[in-house]
C-alpha cells in the first residue's frame, strides 16, 4: 500500500516538473518576462515542493504508525500478563492465522486494531493530499511571481546533501545508543568490577529472568557467570598469535615489494597478496576449522602432544594470514613515501641496501609502520568468523596455544545466535561485550590514525 | 677480522635480508594458492550428483486415483507405494531391515522425483520406464571416491550389504553422474544430496540490491557535500572523524546495531534480507564514502575553474562536470564496498539470518539465508556431503567477488581520466 502511495507521489512530482517548466516557458512567450533562471529550474522547484514534503510525511508516518497503534491498544489492557505476547496474538488473530487459546480481550483488541488502522489510513491519505496541494500551490504562486528558482532549488539540494552526510553521525549515535542502552541494564544487575575482573565466564548459567528480584545468593552465582577476564585474555592471545604471523611476513613483504622487487614482480605479486584481504572471513574460518585444525591435531598426535581440534594456534595462524595484506600494503606505502634523499645519503656513505633499510628507512617510517600494526591489531580483535568457526566456545584461561580458548566476538555470536529473550542478563551481556569491543577498537584506530597522520605531515 | 671478511659478512647479511623478503612474499602467495586449491579440490565434485537408474513400473492401481488420470490428479496422488515397490526390486532383500537399507541408497526425495517424471511423461502410465533417481549422500560420496572402502564395517557409513548392491549396480551400468542442478535450484535441506544454494543466492541478491539502493546515493551525496560544499567548521570535522572511525568499526558491532535498533525497537521482520540490507548499508556507507571522496578530489581544480568562469553555478559545475568525471572512481569504489558486504557474515548471524530456511525467498521480507551464512551453517554439519557443498558455495561466492572486483578494476582502467 505504502509502495503505491510512494509511486503516486513520485508520479505527481514528475508531472509537476513538466508542468512547472511549461508554465515558466509560458511566462516568457505570453507575458514577455525575462526569467530569473532556466525554465527547467522552475520545473525542479515545483517538482521538489510537490514531492518532498509528502515523502517526508509518508516516511515519518510509516516509521511511527505501528508503535503508536501498539501503545494506544495496550493502554486499554493494563492488566494483561505479557503485553508483547498479547499484542502479537492480537495481530495474528487480526491476520487470520491465530492458533492457541482465544480470549475475549484478544477479540476486543483486534477490533480496536482494525478501527485504529482505518482511522490511521484515512488521516494519512488526508494529510498527504493536503500537503501535496498546499505545498504545490505555494510553489506555483512563487513561480508565477518569477522567483529565483535556481537559488531556491540549489539551497534545497544543498540541504539534502548535508542531511546525507549526517547519516554517518546518526550511525555512530545509533551504535552508541544501542550498545549503551542494553549495557546499562546489564551493569545495573552485574557490578562493573565483577564483569571486568571476574575470571569465570559461563553465561548459560544465568537463567535469572527478572533482574530486579535477585537475592544476594543468586548474585554470587551470577557474578561467576559474567567474569570477562578469560574472554579478554583469549582475544588478546589469539590476536598475539595472529600478529606473530602477520607482522614479520607483512613487514618483510612490504619492504621487499617497496625496495627490492622488480616492477614485474611487484605488478603480479601485490594484487595476489591483496586477494588475501578480499577473501570473506567465513572462508578463512572454514579453512581453519576443517583443514588447519585437524592438520595440527594429526601433527601434534604424531609428536605425542595433545592438541585440541579447535586450538588457539590454528585460529590465530589463519587470522594472521588474513591480516598480512593490511600490514604489507600500508608499510609498502609508508616506505615508499620516505624521501629518496635519505636513501641516497645512506648509500653515499657506503651502506648496503639492507643496512640502509634497517638503519635509515625503517626508523624514518616507524610511526607509519606502528600505525599500520595498530590498525591490524584492531582488526584482529574485532574479527569474528574465523574465531567463531575455528576457536573454542568454552572460556579457558590458558596460555597454551594448543588448547582452545574463546574470544569476545565468539561469545557475542554464541549468546545471540538462536532464540534470545531480551531483558535477560545473558543477552545484555552480549551488548556489554560489544561495547567493550567498540571502545577498544575505537581507541586503537584513533591512536593509529593520529600516528599515521603525524607521520604524513612530517614528509609531505 | 680483515676488511675482506667484514665485507663478505655484510654482503651475506644483505643476501639473507633479501631472502627473508622474498620468502615472505612467496609465503603469502603460496597461501593464496593453497587456499584456493584446497577449496576447489574439495568443492568441485559438488557440481555433479550420482544417480541410480531404476526401473519403475508405473502401476496406476498403486496410485489410488479415483476417476480419470489427469495432470492434476497425478500431482495430488501418493507415489510412495509405487516408488517403494519398484525400488525394492533392484535387489532381493531378506527382511525389512535389509529393505530399509535398500531404500537408504536413494535420497528421501525419490517419490517426488518419480512423480515429476510421470507428470512430464504421462504416456508411461502402466508401463515400465527407467528413471534416474538421485542417490543418497552415502552412495554419492562412495561413487566420488570420498569414502574409503577398506575400513571395517562398523566404521563405515555404508554397510557390506549396501556395498554389495552398489557394486552390482556399477556392474550393470546403472550408476550415473549428472550435472547437479539441485545445487543451484533448491533451498537448504538436512540431506546434503538435496541441499542447494538457491535460497541463499536469492537472499544475497536481495540483500546486496537493498544495500546498493540505500548506500550508493547517500554515499555519493555525502561525499559531494564533504568534498565540494562543506564549510571548514566543527560540524564538518566531526562528520569526517565519524566516517573514518565507522570504516574501522568491527562488522559485528553493526550486527548489534541492527539487533538493538532495527529488530527490537523498530520491529522489522527478523531473518530477512531487508534488515540485512539496511544493516550492511550502514556498514558499507563509510567504506564507499572514502573512495568516492578520493575520486572527487582527483578531478583537477582547473575543471571547476573553467566551468565557473563561463558562468556556471557551483551546483552546475559539480553536477555537470566534476561528478561525471569522478564517476568511474565512485562506481568502482561502490562495487568494491558491495563486494565486501557480500562476503560479510557476522552481522547477518546476529540479525537472525541463521534460521533453517527451506523455501526460496520471493521478496526481501521473507526469511532467508545468504551465501556466506550458508557457508557457516553447512560447515557446522557433520555429513561428508556438506563439506563438498560448503566448498562449492565458497567457490560460487569467490566467483562473484572476482567478477565484481574485475568490473571495478575495468571501470577504473577503461574510463578514468588520467590528469597530468
Amino acid at each position: 500500500m505504502n509502495l503505491l502511495i510512494f509511486a503516486l507521489i513520485i508520479l505527481f512530482g514528475l508531472s509537476s516538473y513538466y508542468f512547472g517548466r511549461s508554465e515558466a516557458r509560458k511566462l516568457i512567450t505570453t507575458n514577455k518576462i525575462k526569467l530569473n533562471a532556466l525554465p527547467s529550474y522552475y520545473g525542479y522547484y515545483l517538482g521538489i515542493w510537490c514531492g518532498l514534503p509528502a515523502l517526508i510525511i509518508l516516511s515519518l508516518w510509516s516509521l511511527f504508525e505501528p508503535t503508536i497503534i501498539k501503545i494506544l491498544i495496550l493502554s486499554n489492557f493494563s492488566n494483561v500478563e505479557s503485553k508483547d505476547l498479547f499484542y502479537e496474538q492480537t495481530l495474528s488473530f487480526f491476520n487470520g492465522n491465530f492458533t492457541g487459546e482465544l480470549t475475549n480481550n484478544i477479540k476486543i483488541a483486534s477490533e480496536r486494531y482494525s478501527s485504529l488502522n482505518a482511522i490511521a489510513y484515512n488521516s494519512k491519505i488526508a494529510l498527504l493530499a493536503s500537503a501535496v496541494i498546499f505545498s504545490t500551490s505555494y510553489a506555483y504562486k512563487k513561480i508565477k511571481s518569477n522567483n529565483r528558482a535556481r537559488d531556491d532549488v540549489e539551497l534545497i539540494l544543498k540541504g539534502l546533501l548535508f542531511v546525507s552526510s549526517l547519516v554517518a553521525i546518526f550511525t555512530t549515535i545509533g551504535i552508541i545508543v544501542s550498545l549503551l542502552f542494553e549495557s546499562i541494564k546489564f551493569f545495573s544487575t552485574i557490578n562493573l568490577f565483577d564483569f571486568i575482573f571476574g575470571t569465570s565466564w559461563s553465561p548459560q548459567r544465568a537463567f535469572v529472568r527478572d533482574a530486579s528480584t535477585i537475592t544476594p545468593e543468586e548474585y554470587l552465582e551470577l557474578k561467576d557467570a559474567f567474569g570477562s577476564v578469560p574472554l579478554f585474555a583469549g582475544t588478546a592471545f589469539i590476536a598475539l598469535i595472529a600478529m606473530c604471523v602477520a607482522v614479520p611476513i607483512g613487514l618483510f613483504s612490504g619492504i621487499y615489494l617497496a625496495e627490492y622487487a622488480s616492477t614485474k614482480v611487484r605488478k603480479y605479486s601485490k594484487p595476489i597478496i591483496e586477494i588475501l584481504a578480499g577473501i570473506p572471513t567465513v572462508v578463512y574460518g572454514f579453512f581453519a576449522a576443517l583443514t588447519v585444525g585437524p592438520f595440527f591435531r594429526t601433527v601434534g598426535e604424531s609428536l605425542g602432544l595433545t592438541v585440541s581440534s579447535e586450538s588457539a594456534l590454528a585460529a590465530g595462524l589463519i587470522m594472521g594470514v588474513m591480516i598480512i595484506p593490511y600490514i604489507s600494503s600500508l608499510s609498502d606505502d609508508v616506505i615508499n613515501s620516505v624521501p629518496q634523499s635519505l636513501r641516497d645519503g645512506s648509500y653515499a656513505v657506503g651502506a648496503t641496501k639492507s643496512e640502509t633499510i634497517k638503519k635509515v628507512i625503517i626508523p624514518a617510517a616507524l610511526p607509519g609502520i606502528i600505525g599500520s600494526i595498530l590498525l591490524a591489531v584492531s582488526r584482529a580483535i574485532g574479527e569474528t568468523m574465523i574465531v567463531v568457526m575455528a576457536a573454542g566456545l568454552a572460556a579457558n584461561l590458558t596460555i597454551n596455544p594448543l588448547e582452545s580458548t574463546t574470544t569476545i566476538t565468539t561469545q557475542i555470536v554464541m549468546i545471540l545466535v538462536g532464540d534470545q529473550e531480551f531483558d535477560s542478563p545473558k543477552t545484555q551481556a552480549a551488548f556489554a561485550l560489544g561495547l567493550t569491543l567498540f571502545i577498544a577498537t575505537l581507541f586503537l584506530n584513533y591512536i593509529a590514525l593520529r600516528v599515521v597522520k603525524k607521520y604524513r605531515e612530517k614528509y609531505d | 677480522m680483515t676488511k675482506e671478511e667484514r665485507l663478505k659478512k655484510r654482503h651475506n647479511a644483505e643476501k639473507r635480508f633479501r631472502f627473508y623478503g622474498l620468502l615472505s612474499v612467496s609465503l603469502a602467495v603460496i597461501f593464496v594458492l593453497v587456499l584456493i586449491q584446497n577449496i576447489v579440490s574439495k568443492g568441485s565434485s559438488a557440481f555433479s550428483r550420482t544417480t541410480i537408474a531404476t526401473d519403475i513400473s508405473f502401476n496406476a492401481d498403486l496410485l489410488e486415483i479415483e476417476g480419470p488420470i489427469t495432470k492434476k490428479s497425478l500431482e495430488e496422488a501418493e507415489f510412495y507405494d509405487l516408488a517403494v515397490e519398484s525400488i525394492l526390486k533392484i535387489y532381493p532383500s531378506k527382511d525389512s531391515k535389509e529393505e530399509r537399507q535398500v531404500l537408504r541408497l536413494f535420497s528421501p526425495d525419490y517419490e517426488y522425483e518419480i512423480k515429476r517424471y510421470l507428470i512430464k511423461n504421462p504416456d508411461k502410465i502402466n508401463q515400465v520406464a527407467s528413471v534416474e533417481l538421485t542417490s543418497s549422500d552415502d552412495v554419492d560420496q562412495l561413487n566420488k571416491g570420498n569414502f574409503p572402502r577398506d575400513l571395517p564395517e562398523d566404521r563405515r557409513r555404508v554397510s557390506n550389504f549396501q556395498l554389495n548392491i552398489y557394486d552390482n549396480l556399477v556392474e550393470d551400468g546403472k550408476i550415473g553422474k549428472k550435472f547437479n542442478d539441485y545445487f543451484f535450484s533448491k533451498g537448504d535441506s538436512r540431506d546434503p544430496e538435496l541441499a542447494g544454494i538457491g535460497g541463499s543466492l536469492m537472499g544475497s541478491f536481495f540483500t546486496i540490491t537493498i544495500c546498493l539502493i540505500l548506500s550508493f546515493p547517500i554515499a555519493i551525496m555525502a561525499s559531494i557535500y564533504l568534498e565540494e560544499f562543506a564549510p571548514k567548521n566543527r560540524i564538518t570535522d566531526f562528520i569526517e572523524i565519524n566516517i573514518n572511525n565507522l570504516a574501522a568499526v568491527p562488522s559485528i558491532v553493526y550486527g548489534l546495531l541492527g539487533l538493538g535498533i532495527l529488530l527490537s525497537v523498530m520491529d522489522f521482520p527478523r531473518s530477512t534480507p531487508l534488515v540485512a540490507g539496511i544493516t550492511l548499508s550502514l556498514m558499507t556507507l563509510p567504506r564507499i564514502i572514502i573512495p568516492c571522496r578520493a575520486s572527487l578530489k582527483a578531478v583537477p581544480p582547473s575543471i571547476r575553474e573553467a566551468a565557473l568562469s563561463v558562468g556556471a553555478s557551483k551546483f552546475q559545475t559539480v553536477f555537470h562536470h566534476v561528478v561525471p568525471l569522478a564517476m568511474p572512481g565512485t562506481l568502482s569504489g561502490t562495487i568494491i564496498g558491495l563486494a565486501q558486504a557480500l562476503g560479510e557474515t557476522a552481522p547477518l548471524i546476529l540479525i537472525g539470518m541463521v534460521a533453517f530456511v527451506v523455501d526460496i525467498p520471493g521478496t526481501p521480507v521473507d526469511p532467508s539465508a545468504s551465501l556466506p551464512v550458508q557457508v557457516y551453517l553447512w560447515s557446522e554439519q557433520a555429513e561428508r556431503g556438506f563439506v563438498e557443498k560448503t566448498s562449492a558455495t565458497i567457490m560460487m561466492l569467490l566467483g562473484f567477488l572476482i567478477v565484481m572486483n574485475f568490473i571495478a578494476v575495468y571501470l577504473r582502467q577503461k574510463f578514468e581520466k588520467k590528469w597530468n
